[in-house]
């Protein structure tokens, strides 16, 4: 597995290939369904977002509250798509990596393609794993939407799966392909 | 008459809240270490791997298995000889679900209203089932229902005529349209006959027996073993990224229905399928 740290390079992104399994070492920021669409009025409204957003990662993730002297509770992806509506007018301002599970619009490949952004899978259900990786865990902004919160996380060698390289391939179909071809 | 005062329904309620999301069931746990064992696809034997040391953390460390810790759903055998006393057994299931999601740290995941929206910030209401059986003994099994999963479920009013392979073919694009999002392996819930209400009911129920145990019927058994095998040569493997491991199991469960349908309801689970039973 490569060791990825972040922040993400233009050489970093470049390299990646879906289906390429990383460990992922850095800041990353969390946020889900109604992160997204504050983030997004407040850019409608030409106000500035929270955080820096230049070549950030965004986790898709709405974790179990932690326990006294927990960092983190369980912290699994939850479904991408629901963010996709958001995802592309992000990528534009500058988002370079996206943390999820599941299928993309043809809409936000086209952004990852465009603005040579990746979109990385975590293990869908396996919060527990996640949360080991997490190593501080601070809020930013929004703290009112409770587990949909924007918050800072250092992560340490995250299991991470290219799902969608910058390139536009997709492990959803060539995953799949490339097994039954073994098969045959 | 058995009296049983509903305060033991609460309490426990509260601790299968807790456990389910803390211990995966043992017929789940053990098909996933088989398939990692049988996966050829590379990424899917990785990933079976991660996932296997998932439930070990979430047990060790006390961690939830996943972090959709679910909307509780309960079902209740209630022999017809128990009288509850003490307060609403209704009521009594809400309090055991507001104090497990509280006191283990659970996620909050139901929201008042399905339009209108707005986090109930304790998790309830459960959906409850009761169905009356003989004897003097309450069973109760708690099972939260990520939705990850539910949002893959289809149900269809299939005709007569289309037998058995309308079934097989309807299955399959679930399965199918699934794809990675419910969290792949998946275990697949099946329910066949009935109206279309109880239908969906015999799939969700589906879900709740080991995948190591068949249905009863022989017909039956082996249509869920066929079913399990065409599904595995899909390719869709675990999360979706290729390979062998696309569902741990099939489970079906039927009912009589009328001259002029044959209803189909397949509910989608993943590899975090919770469910905890006590008896009282
Ligand atoms: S589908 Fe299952 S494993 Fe996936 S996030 Fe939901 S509850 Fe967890």
């Amino acid at each position: 597995m490569k060791k990825i740290m972040l922040p993400l390079t233009d050489e970093t992104v470049c390299s990646l290939k879906t289906g390429d399994r990383v460990l992922l070492s850095g800041y990353i920021y969390t946020s889900r369904d109604a992160g997204h669409k504050r983030m997004c009025e407040a850019l409608e409204k030409g106000e500035k977002l929270p955080f820096e957003i230049e070549n950030s990662v965004i986790y898709y993730v709405g974790p179990t509250p932690a326990k006294d002297g927990q960092i983190i509770g369980s912290a699994g992806p939850t479904t991408s798509g629901r963010m996709d509506k958001y995802a592309p007018v992000l990528m534009q301002k500058g988002l370079r990596g996206m943390i999820g599970k599941g299928e993309r619009s043809d809409q936000v490949v086209k952004a990852i393609k465009e603005y040579k952004c990746v979109y990385f899978g975590a293990i869908g259900g396996a919060g527990a794993l996640l949360s080991q990786c997490v190593k501080s865990n601070e809020s930013v902004a929004y703290e009112d939407l409770g587990a949909e919160a924007l918050r800072k996380l250092y992560v340490e060698d995250m299991p991470l799966t290219v799902i969608i390289d910058s390139f536009g391939n997709n492990i959803y179909e060539i995953g799949r392909e490339n097994y039954l071809k073994s098969k045959t | 008459m058995r009296e049983i005062n509903v305060e033991k329904i609460t309490d426990a309620i509260e601790n299968m809240c807790i456990e389910a999301n803390l211990y995966l069931p043992k017929d789940i746990k053990c098909a996933l270490i088989t398939s990692q064992k049988k996966e050829t696809g590379q990424i899917g034997k990785e990933i079976l791997g991660d996932i296997i040391e998932n439930f070990k953390i979430a047990e060790k460390s006390q961690i939830p298995i996943c972090q959709d810790t679910g909307m509780t759903c309960v079902f209740f055998e209630i022999g017809q000889d128990v009288h509850f006393v003490g307060g609403d057994l209704y009521q009594a299931v809400n309090e055991g679900v507001r104090r497990g999601y509280e006191k283990g740290y659970l996620r909050k995941s139901v929201v008042g209203d399905p339009v209108l929206r707005g986090n109930t910030g304790d998790n309830t209401p459960a959906v409850i089932y009761t169905d009356i059986v003989k004897g003097d003994k309450v069973k109760i099994t708690v099972a939260p229902k990520g939705f990850g999963s539910e949002n893959m479920s289809q149900i269809k009013m299939l005709k007569p005529s289309d037998g058995v392979k309308g079934i097989k073919d309807f299955v399959l694009k679930v399965v199918e349209e699934a794809g990675p999002n419910p969290c792949p392996p998946m275990v697949v819930g099946v329910g066949i006959g009935g109206t279309f209400d109880k239908c969906a009911l015999l799939a969700k129920k589906a879900l709740l027996r080991p995948i190591d145990t068949e249905n009863p019927q022989k017909y039956y058994a082996d249509l869920e073993n066929e079913l399990l095998e065409v599904i595995n040569k899909s390719g869709i493997g675990p999360q979706g990224f290729g390979g062998k491991t696309t569902a741990l199991g099939v489970n079906i469960e039927t009912m009589p229905t009328h001259i002029a349908g044959m209803p189909c309801a397949v509910n989608i689970s993943c590899h975090v399928t919770r469910h905890k039973t006590q008896v009282i």
